[in-house]
């Protein structure tokens, strides 16, 4: 009799267990959202890549102090483009709506769709960088040998920390693989209509 | 339960019954100790595979400038060298003495599911001949290290596949193992063992099952998502895609703190086990030592970004995974309080169990320190990434695992062959060992500090001297488990002095109380628990 009830025991915490493994393979997965929700709205880091849905019209430029906005620009391995920022900094009052150009130069023989994601450091004061106007919000084709100019326009916002005197704003450039393929096949990078 | 089931009782009475075909008696154990074995003579032979990686890693470190292979094959030894050594080999000698140990410890006649723990075991040959069949594929095998950091090990070619189902095999292995040694401590321990009456290492296993079960579903989950992003598509970790590298580290690390003290729980049971037997003393603080492991296990679940420090955290998560992380020496410290406390006016003898159990205590202790200076912010910048980092883990888990690992080898021996190791040659292998893993070791400490990064082929002139030691003491250190091989050779086979039941004077729980060997099987009636049996009999020290 003993032993029927162990094995009933053992089958218990057998299933036990794999309910506990299953629960934990998927805690590994949720961490996929929690990481994002943990970065945006414990430490304030701005990981969505988009046009500020904050309003210029009434910023209020102020004048007394400035910050420095770095410029980086990186373009991954596979991608044979050369990108570079037309000045590596910039002097800005907070408040102030700035424009920058970038250069980016297709040196290979066919065209290319390339994506650009930006990046923001100091990470925790990512949310007090504004964009309003920034190449990396669409798909750039370029053909072979082709050069753009391309704009950012950006506001650093006057609530940001008066510690903070720097900011970095980098960028790295990735084929976009998808839209390449796409290019080649049908000449336009955009998926068919319908 | 024999009288009402004869059947039973056939087969599982006190005189040797096994199997006598060699498939029938390895292949289709569902022995313990069989299993055990099985278990330990794997780990043994990875420890030498794992092994040899590294002494080609020393090879090539030996002068600077690139003499013996191509970088990228050296990059395939550093990753390698660190999969076989945690899932190869310390993780399966653990896996092994638990089933060895824990039902004649705790008076059970087996596993609780046998069927299962056949299939954990047998698993795991499979596993690792994937893992290592890829370094004779196109490409070589894994050489992103053995964290697999994306983007960079996913540049590898097919040996991401493999290697990502290699760890799903050896993941399923473990959690097997560990549902398997939960099941056998809660429902199959003898009547009168209570928990606290249990010895230190069945509850260090008990905790460790528990953190097993935990985290090795993560390390799944994380594989699988390089998986996908390699192979269908998705965007996990593609920054390109919107995904985000550093969450695969804090995934990664989520599973990897844990793991790390799933190497190191289950040797401080084995050395709580040893330095009471050769003090002829119980145990100081048995109570004390089950809550620091426990306490150490919960908070090796809040730490793990101890590991990534300088990808760039907010200040306040810094501070927070510093401050946890130094929490840690605690608990850890009760432990070794408490080890010194045992040792105290004991009448001590020195056989090579206990030589291993005290330079355990020393030498964990050292790396612990190293540890504690690597969770300080601000210094770990520095040592982030360099060969002080290196130093660290290698005493904690060569000096720490491995030295637990050999001590209960020398320890357990007699009562599973039957007969004595030759303790000459025990105490040759055992001070050949200790003081070449310090010439191997320590100097890797200034190379860090002196700043010469890990997992590089090629070297600033300026470290060449240490490197030269380090590896002279490598080479030693390889040559000297040798030694070890031949005292378990000579023992179970040659060895004429037989072991008595209880083996060492001051020996005491269940496993001493069967004979030497011990029965293929045992306890197949639950003994009856008398006064001084058990170590910790008295739950009130």
């Amino acid at each position: 009799m003993e032993s029927k009830t162990v094995a009933h025991r053992n089958a218990s915490v057998l299933k036990t267990g794999a309910v506990v493994v299953a629960c934990s393979f998927l805690f590994g997965f949720a961490m996929v959202p929690v990481y994002r929700i943990v970065c945006e709205h414990v430490f304030g880091i701005k990981l969505a890549n988009g046009a500020t849905s904050a309003t210029t019209a009434n910023l209020v430029e102020d004048t007394s102090r400035t910050v420095t906005v770095q410029f980086v620009t990186n373009v991954n391995s596979k991608l044979p483009w050369t990108f570079e920022a037309e000045r590596p900094s910039i002097e800005v009052h907070p408040g102030k709506l700035t424009e920058v150009w970038f250069d980016a130069t297709n040196t290979g023989g066919e065209a290319i769709v390339g994506n650009a994601v930006p990046s923001v450091a100091p990470s925790n004061v990512s949310q007090f960088f504004n964009k309003t106007e920034c190449f990396c919000f669409t798909e750039q084709t370029l053909a072979a040998g082709e050069t753009r100019r391309m704009p950012v326009r950006f506001f650093v916002d006057p609530q940001l920390p008066k510690s903070v005197r720097e900011l970095t704003l980098s960028y790295t450039f990735y084929t976009n693989e998808v839209a390449t393929r796409r290019l080649s096949e049908t000449g336009s990078p955009l998926p068919a209509a319908g | 339960m024999a009288a009402a089931n004869p059947a039973i009782h056939d087969v599982h009475d006190d005189h040797d019954h096994k199997p006598q075909g060699f498939l029938d008696r390895w292949l289709f154990t569902t022995n313990h100790k069989d299993i055990g074995t099985l278990y330990l003579v794997f780990s043994l032979t990875m420890f030498f595979i794992g092994g040899t990686m590294a002494m080609l890693i020393r090879a090539e470190l030996f002068k600077p400038g690139m003499q013996l292979m191509q970088p990228e094959f050296f990059n395939e030894m550093t990753s390698m060298h660190a999969l076989v050594m945690i899932f190869g080999a310390v993780m399966p000698a653990f896996v092994g003495l638990g089933n060895w140990m824990i039902p004649l410890q705790i008076g059970a006649p087996d596993m609780a599911l046998p069927r299962m723990n056949n299939w954990s075991f047998w698993i795991l040959p499979f596993a690792f001949l994937l893992l290592l069949s890829t370094i004779f594929m196109p490409g070589g095998g894994p050489q992103g290290g053995w964290t697999m950091y994306p983007p960079l090990a996913l540049q590898g070619g097919v040996n991401v596949a493999f290697s990502i189902f290699a760890i799903h095999l050896m993941g399923i292995s473990s959690i097997m193992g560990a549902i398997n040694i939960i099941a056998t401590i809660l429902n199959m321990r003898a009547p009168g063992m209570d928990l606290l009456k249990m010895p230190v290492f069945v509850w260090s296993w008990l905790i460790t099952a528990f953190l097993l079960i935990a985290v090795m579903p993560v390390l799944a989950g994380a594989v699988t998502m390089l998986l996908t992003d390699k192979f269908f598509g998705t965007s996990f970790f593609h920054a390109a895609g919107g995904g985000d590298p550093v969450m695969y580290q804090h995934i990664f690390w989520f599973f990897g703190h844990p793991e790390v003290y799933i190497m190191i729980l289950p040797a401080f049971g084995i050395i709580s086990e040893i330095i009471p037997t050769f003090s002829r003393k119980p145990i100081f603080g048995y109570q004390a030592m089950v809550y620091a492991i426990a306490s150490i296990a919960f908070l090796s679940f809040i730490v793990w970004a101890h590991h990534m420090f300088s990808v760039g955290m907010p200040l306040g998560g810094e501070l927070f995974f510093m401050y946890a992380t130094m929490l840690i020496a605690i608990p850890t410290g009760v432990k070794v309080f408490n080890w010194i406390s045992t040792m105290w006016g004991g009448a001590m003898t020195f056989e090579t169990p206990m030589l291993f159990a005290i330079a355990f205590v020393v030498l964990f202790t050292i790396g612990g320190f190293s540890g504690v200076m690597c969770a300080i912010v601000p210094a770990d910048f520095q040592y982030q990434d360099s060969y002080f980092v290196v130093a660290h883990f290698h005493y904690v888990l060569v000096t720490g695992a491995v030295f637990a690992i050999m001590a209960s080898a020398y320890y357990w021996l007699p009562k599973w062959s039957g007969h004595m190791y030759s303790e000459t040659w025990g105490k040759i292998h055992f001070w050949s060992s200790v003081i070449s893993v310090n010439v191997l070791f320590f100097p890797q400490h200034f190379l860090g500090l002196a700043g010469m990064p890990r997992r590089i082929p090629d070297y600033n002139v300026a470290f060449a001297d240490f490197n030269m030691i380090s590896s002279i003491g490598g080479f030693w250190f390889g040559a000297s488990q040798l030694i070890f091989v031949g005292v378990i050779i000579h023992c179970v086979y040659f060895s004429k002095q037989k072991a008595t039941t209880q083996v060492w004077e001051g020996a005491r729980g269940l496993e001493w109380t069967v004979p030497s060997p011990a029965p293929h099987h045992t306890f197949s009636t639950p003994p009856v628990l008398k006064p001084g049996m058990l170590a910790h009999d008295d739950v009130s020290h």
